[in-house]
């Protein structure tokens, strides 16, 4: 008790607060928002990924991560790892070219940026002179060649990047060389491909995009030999013994070039154009692989017929006489093949196609018969259905943790049994100290399992709730029914797939007992399922009930959607969570909370209009209550007619958009062009400024019982507490609504040994109304000695405490603006902090959390971890509601970052920072998870990295955070109406493509920021 | 009426004092003891007992010495109203269902005596609507000035009191921008403004806020530095007691401080003559926090009731103690009093993020802490 008690400004709490809290943001799990280069050491065994924010990041084992951003906010174009180094190359679209080195510190690898260069021409020489378009690290470790637009070939030395002039390859230079017959034509474009021979480095061979491929000797500097193609150049690819070269072509086609000694003129072998006969699109990528049997691997991007499969994002793979081409449903950045790494090697023996494609990464095992993929340790797409919303489960018993994965096993047979083939670095994080589950609702309906003990974030389950209903959908995979003469012989590959049949089966809430297996998932639909793990596969019949949650109330009609079709009959279900009973609200709007008590066997379920308690063990509904005031129309008129008035007002600013723009085109004086365009941007400018002048207005008013969405239910929580007299406890539910409304309804529950002979009562024992009206978002009960009740079963398992229930309870009310205490049995204020009236901010997410001390082992406190709307986090403590740190976290304009918070009991914390990503934070100085890891070059290489400097491991974490906070406040300009105004027009215009019935934008994610913001926040009280 | 004036000049006793009451067109002389006047209620009675109308009830009102009709309803007035008659009391009775209450207030005597220019233009006296002002005990704030005496000259807070739910607040603000005075001259900086009013709303009716007029603090809390929303917010979360302190657009209404005297703030720190910007100092007043909130619970009985605060009982008393024993270490004195809680709240905050205004909003009052 003592503890909590003490005082904010005591030195000893002071000391003790160091001990308990600390912020980190640790580690980001998921898929990269919007790659844009991909690159892969074979010496390393690592992968990096670019992105178009600038951000590189490398994956080895799982475990073994790295982040670095660049200075500057530009796309990475390309990344190459210098050959037996831990250094790598980026390009960025900006023409600057960046090292960066991994160097050992205090025991563990850094990335760290070492140098950068921008590679500049003679005083007046055109851009394009020194636009590089292709970078090569030659095998000397010391230098780098870089070919450009112009066509020369520059040499610039490393680590300092110096140019070394009189190492230029230009192109004028290469043409003197040529024999007669080759200069006529204008062959000197950009420089498309530069690749060092694999046997003799002093030769490289360039190749010009009009088709002109020249072997270069680097000592003489003398052309070797010369090939030339009557098609664009697209890339090349040696043999690995160096005696062929195939180049693949914009039409399509690719050709062999057999490499003689002589300076003789080679005869190239009949280029092939796989897909033909018909025009096909540009093949953009080759590979040339040996093998040890004999027949070489064809692994080639693009190439599809383009009429008929132009649109297709394929990679096709051609091995002894089978050929597959692999159908990617997001676009395809770069893939590389992972083979011998000895470049000493006779051959190349390639076992697996590593594709990074714009939404996931896909590995393909090329030793496996069929070519099955290899499932991802990390890099999930967590987005591959959007996230509608997250619950994070601490400490998850073996039992359980080891049936969850049993279920996905089987779920994942069809996958290659390789060991994950990308395993540089080891990794030296400590064992996670317990296994904890994200639990991610999706789109589609479905809920994803993720391991989130560690720094990866694994995939160990996938559930679906589509089976239970009735939809469009075509449930046998039409992926697989094609027929063995297909051609192109095209073969879906990917678990990337936006598009929801129906956006009711979008799931809203989810809750998962660890103790009992019992999961509750709630939809857009108000559809409430029950569901428990069973380790068979079964046949079951799913009980329907529907909850008529506006029973007293009349004269109102639902203008929102339909409720889903549930599939009458059994229904077959894979081992796993398998549901037995489903709830329908009605009206059937989105379920805005639910709770589940498991040890009851009771499930709660509210939406804008009401709430209910479902008693799963019998099958009946308890009661209902409807929470809506009569003059609240909106609340029951549906999520469509919010769309529709949204609609409506989007088209007016267009028209009004359209209008300004008309108006300042009139105004336009006729002129030269280039005058005209330039006063016309002026014009524009000035709309802009006038239209900044528009102020944007807030109505200052005070909420009233009349305001709309009052009856939102916004939490639910069971407690066995004090409800009504001080002498006996009893099982209760609480309710908290959008108006600032707490019901309480004491519940009898039958002992267990009649628990199926008698009903469950309940009775509403209360029903407090909070005067400032705000949003309730959370209820907790603490108990004797202030502490919160423990969960459900947890005592049963050994696991908690049992609560105190002598001393006297007391309840704890989060609103949006207030955190306020009351006695109980008899409700008396006690306490209360406010937070709006007092920092203008609000409660956005509010959860239980306990602090562990670094220090001494075994202590620690209970307290509150706030999120507000401005992207603070806050620790507010328990039973005293002092306010104990804050830390910003969450850029405030991030929406759908603040929305998508979710902490774990223990101090840590999710959001996403992208629709594939999710960052991972932690408050506690005990639980911390991040990455450590140690990347060094194997033994048997002669050259060692060099170690030396010390510090602390953290400097990356902070580096890249502070820099992740600059991109923020780069990106975003000035004045902050226009970037109000900016930000709605961009929005505006997506919204328009939606409207207009394109499904494009799906996978966008700016839209996507939009809904899901709506879904997570719940309609708020925004 | 004059004449009546006269004469009872003349018949003045020293002790007594004449009265002269009218109800309707009945006339009832009497005299009082000037001394020893009694109680207001047994004047009343007094007078329904002469006028014969022991169950009407009836408006009271005296002429005062500028020939004001003024009302007679409590013991003070009724003391006034006979310590100041001089030496004839008259006295006006209405029905308190016909009362004219437009008749009372400055000047009304007065004018009714201009008769002759009612009857030149009685249009013009017909086009004027009777303003209906409700007698002294049912008025209840509405809006006051505050702090007059520590703000500078060219401020103003404004209290708003807000009352159930019958007159919205009705006002909104906007961002905008405005000049500040800075030691590198001066700078044009983001500010929060005024910018409508609802008409009939509290806003409005009050006359105290105008549109453009620069919202500078909200209970105390400066707003600089942040976003229209978070005043917004802070403005609604304050809004059953909300304080205001602004830079009114129209500068010339501002009141001329000759007195030290401040109607509603026990401090009187002067800091005026400090120059500018300023900082402020917030006016909590506890009792007004408390008053504000009063929570409702519904038990079993289905009863509304207001929640009352926790009255520390036997077993209460006991964690109550540990927790103030505890909390008041060398400098940390955590009052139970809420309000002071709450400063703690941002107090605490300043050792994470240092927050300069929190700082000081530290340091304005004995009771709260100290950093």
């Amino acid at each position: 008790m003592r503890r909590f008690l003490r005082s904010g400004h005591d030195p000893a709490r002071e000391r003790l607060k160091r001990d308990l809290f600390q912020f980190n943001k640790t580690v980001e799990h998921g898929f990269p928002h919007q790659p844009s280069a991909l690159g892969f050491s074979p010496c390393l065994c690592i992968l990096a990924i670019g992105t178009r924010s600038g951000a590189v990041k490398l994956y080895g084992a799982p475990g073994v991560e790295f982040m670095g951003l660049h200075r500057e906010n530009n796309a990475v174009v390309q990344i190459h790892f210098l050959p037996g180094q831990c250094q790598l190359i980026t390009l960025l679209d900006d023409n600057s070219l960046h090292l960066w080195s991994l160097k050992v510190k205090g025991g563990v690898s850094e990335l760290q940026e070492e140098e950068s260069f921008t590679l500049r021409g003679p005083p007046g020489a055109a851009p394009s002179a020194t636009q590089v378009t292709v970078v090569l690290p030659h095998s000397s470790r010391e230098l780098l060649y870089l070919g450009t637009e112009s066509g020369s070939v520059f040499a610039v030395q490393l680590p300092a990047f110096r140019v070394l002039d009189n190492r230029t390859i230009s192109s004028d230079a290469v043409l003197q060389r040529l024999p007669e017959e080759a200069r006529h034509r204008r062959v000197f474009e950009m420089v498309e491909a530069l690749q060092e021979h694999p046997r003799d480095p002093n030769r490289i061979l360039i190749g010009y995009s009009r088709g002109l491929l020249v072997l270069w000797d680097l000592q003489a500097g003398c052309v070797l030999d010369h090939f030339l193609s009557s098609q664009q150049l697209e890339n090349v690819c040696w043999q690995r013994d160096g005696r062929l070269i195939v180049s693949c072509h914009s039409d399509g086609s690719y050709c062999q070039w057999p490499v003689s000694g002589d300076t003789q003129h080679p005869e190239p072998l009949p280029s092939c154009v796989p897909y033909g006969p018909f025009p096909c699109k540009a093949i953009t990528k080759i590979f040339w692989l040996t093998t040890r049997k004999g027949l070489p691997f064809t692994i080639f991007q693009g190439g599809m017929p383009r009429a008929s499969f132009g649109d297709r994002h394929c990679i096709s793979v051609a091995h002894d006489g089978q050929q597959t081409a692999f159908d990617f449903t997001s676009r395809v950045i770069d893939f590389t093949v992972l083979a011998e790494a000895d470049p000493a090697a006779a051959f190349d023996d390639p076992y697996a196609l590593v594709v990074l494609a714009e939404e996931e990464l896909v590995v393909i095992d090329l030793r496996a018969a069929g070519w099955p993929l290899v499932p991802p340790p990390y890099l999930a797409s967590l987005h591959c259905s959007a996230i509608t919303c997250s619950h994070h489960v601490s400490n998850i018993p073996l039992k359980l943790w080891e049936r969850i994965i049993a279920a996905g096993s089987r779920q994942n047979a069809h996958f290659s049994s390789m060991e994950w083939p990308i395993d540089g670095g080891t990794s030296l994080a400590p064992a996670p100290p317990q296994r904890d589950l994200l639990l991610t609702g999706h789109e589609d309906g479905s809920v994803r399992f993720w391991d989130a003990s560690g720094v990866c974030l694994r995939l160990l389950y996938r559930l679906s709730t589509v089976r239970v209903f009735l939809t469009d959908t075509d449930p046998s995979g039409s992926l697989h029914a094609q027929g063995e003469d297909e051609w192109p012989p095209l073969r879906k590959v990917g678990s990337f797939d936006p598009y929801s049949d129906d956006p009711r089966l979008g799931i809203q809430k989810i809750f998962l007992c660890k103790y009992s297996g019992y999961l509750a998932v709630a939809g857009t639909a108000g559809q409430v399922l029950v569901l428990e793990l069973n380790d068979e596969e079964a046949q079951q019949v799913v009980e329907q009930v529907e909850a008529d949650l506006l029973q007293d109330q009349e004269g109102y009609r639902w203008k929102g959607h339909e409720r889903l079709c549930a599939r009458p009959g059994p229904v077959h279900f894979e081992p796993g969570f398998q549901p037995f009973v489903l709830v329908q609200c009605q009206p059937p709007a989105v379920v805005t909370s639910l709770a589940l008590h498991s040890e009851w066997r009771l499930v709660a379920f509210g939406t804008s209009h009401g709430f209910g308690l479902f008693d799963h063990q019998q099958r009946r509904q308890v009661f209902v209550k409807c929470t809506l005031h009569p003059g609240d129309q909106l609340a029951l008129e549906g999520p469509l007619s919010r769309v529709k008035s949204l609609k409506k007002s989007l088209r007016q600013s267009f028209r009004r958009m359209r209008r300004s723009r008309v108006s300042s085109r009139k105004r336009q004086p006729p002129g030269l062009p280039g005058e005209g365009q330039e006063a016309g941007a002026k014009v524009e400018r000035a709309g802009l400024q006038n239209m900044e002048l528009a102020p944007v207005q807030r109505k200052i008013e005070a909420r009233s019982a009349e305001d709309s969405f009052t009856g939102f239910v916004r939490t639910l929580y069971f407690a066995d507490t004090y409800l009504r007299d001080s002498s006996r406890h009893c099982p209760s539910l609480w309710a908290g609504t959008n108006g600032g409304t707490v019901y309480a309804f004491s519940l009898r529950v039958p002992p267990a040994e009649r628990r199926m002979d008698e009903p469950v009562r309940a009775e509403q024992a209360k029903e407090i109304q909070l005067m400032h009206r705000a949003p309730v978002v959370g209820i907790v009960v603490l108990d004797g000695r202030s502490v919160p009740l423990p969960e459900p079963l947890e005592v049963a398992h050994d696991l908690s405490k049992s609560p105190d229930m002598q001393g006297s309870h007391q309840l704890l009310v989060v609103s949006e603006e207030q955190f306020k205490v009351f006695t109980l049995p008899k409700v008396s204020a006690k306490l209360k902090l406010k937070l709006t009236a007092l920092e203008g901010s609000r409660v956005r997410r509010v959860s239980v959390a306990h602090f562990g001390s670094c220090r001494a082992e075994g202590y620690g406190e209970h307290h509150l971890a706030v999120l507000t709307n401005l992207g603070d986090i806050q620790v507010v403590s328990l039973p005293l509601l002092k306010p104990q740190v804050r830390y910003s976290c969450i850029r405030r304009e991030d929406v759908s970052g603040i929305a998508s918070c979710v902490f774990t009991k223990y101090g840590q914390g999710f959001y996403l920072i992208s629709p594939s990503e999710f960052e991972r934070f932690s408050l506690s100085t005990k639980w911390l998870v991040e990455p450590r890891c140690l990347v060094a070059l194997a033994e048997n290489k002669k050259h060692r990295p060099h170690r030396n400097g010390a510090g602390p491991e953290k400097a990356l974490g902070r580096a890249r955070n502070s820099g992740g906070q600059s991109d923020g406040e780069e990106r975003r300009p000035g004045p902050v109406m226009e970037h109000a105004l900016l930000n709605d027009e961009r929005v505006l215009k997506e919204i328009q493509s939606t409207l207009e019935g394109g499904r494009g934008s799906y996978g966008d994610w700016h839209s996507r920021r939009v809904a899901v913001g709506y879904s997570l926040t719940n309609g708020g009280a925004e | 009426m004059n004449r009546s004036h006269r004469h009872g000049a003349g018949s003045g006793c020293l002790g007594t004092m004449e009265v002269k009451s009218k109800f309707g067109a009945e006339f009832r002389r009497f005299s009082l003891e000037r001394s020893k006047p009694g109680k207001f209620d047994e004047f009343y009675g007094l007078l329904q007992h002469v006028h014969k109308i022991p169950n009407v009830d009836v408006l009271i009102g005296y002429a005062d010495i500028h020939g004001d009709l003024l009302p007679i309803n409590n013991d003070d007035n009724y003391h006034k109203a006979v310590s100041t008659a001089n030496p004839l009391l008259r006295i006006f009775i209405q029905k308190k269902e016909e009362a004219d209450y437009s008749a009372f207030g400055t000047d009304t005597l007065i004018k009714k005596k201009n008769v002759l220019t009612n009857v030149l233009r009685p249009d013009n006296h017909r086009k004027k609507p009777h303003i209906v002002i409700s007698m002294p005990q049912d008025f209840r704030p509405v809006s006051s000035i505050i702090d007059v005496d520590i703000l500078p000259e060219t401020h103003r807070r404004v209290r708003l009191y807000k009352y159930g739910t019958e007159k919205p607040l009705g006002f909104y603000i906007r961002d905008g921008s405005s000049v500040r005075v800075t030691p590198h001259g001066l700078e044009k900086v983001p500010g929060i403004f005024i910018s409508r009013l609802v008409p009939g709303g509290l806003a409005q009716s009050t006359g105290l806020l105008a549109v453009n007029d620069e919202v500078l603090e909200v209970n105390g809390i400066e707003v600089s530095g942040k976003s229209l929303d978070q005043v917004t917010d802070m403005m609604i979360a304050n809004s059953r007691n909300l304080i205001i302190t602004v830079r009114p657009a129209n500068q010339r209404n501002n009141i001329v401080r000759n007195s030290r005297t401040s109607g509603s703030s026990g401090q009187s720190l002067d800091n005026s003559l400090l120059g500018y910007p300023q900082q402020m100092e917030p006016n909590f007043e506890p009792e007004d926090e408390d008053s504000e909130e009063d929570d409702i619970v519904i038990e079993d009985n289905g009863v509304p009731q207001q929640i009352p605060k926790a009255v520390p009982t036997t077993e209460n008393l006991e964690s109550t103690q540990i927790e103030l024993s505890f909390d008041s270490g060398p400098n940390g004195f955590i009052p139970s009093n809420e309000v002071n809680l709450a400063s703690i709240a941002s107090g605490t905050n300043t050792e994470f993020e240092t927050c300069a205004s929190d700082q000081k909003l530290l340091e304005e009052d004995g009771t709260i802490i100290t950093l």
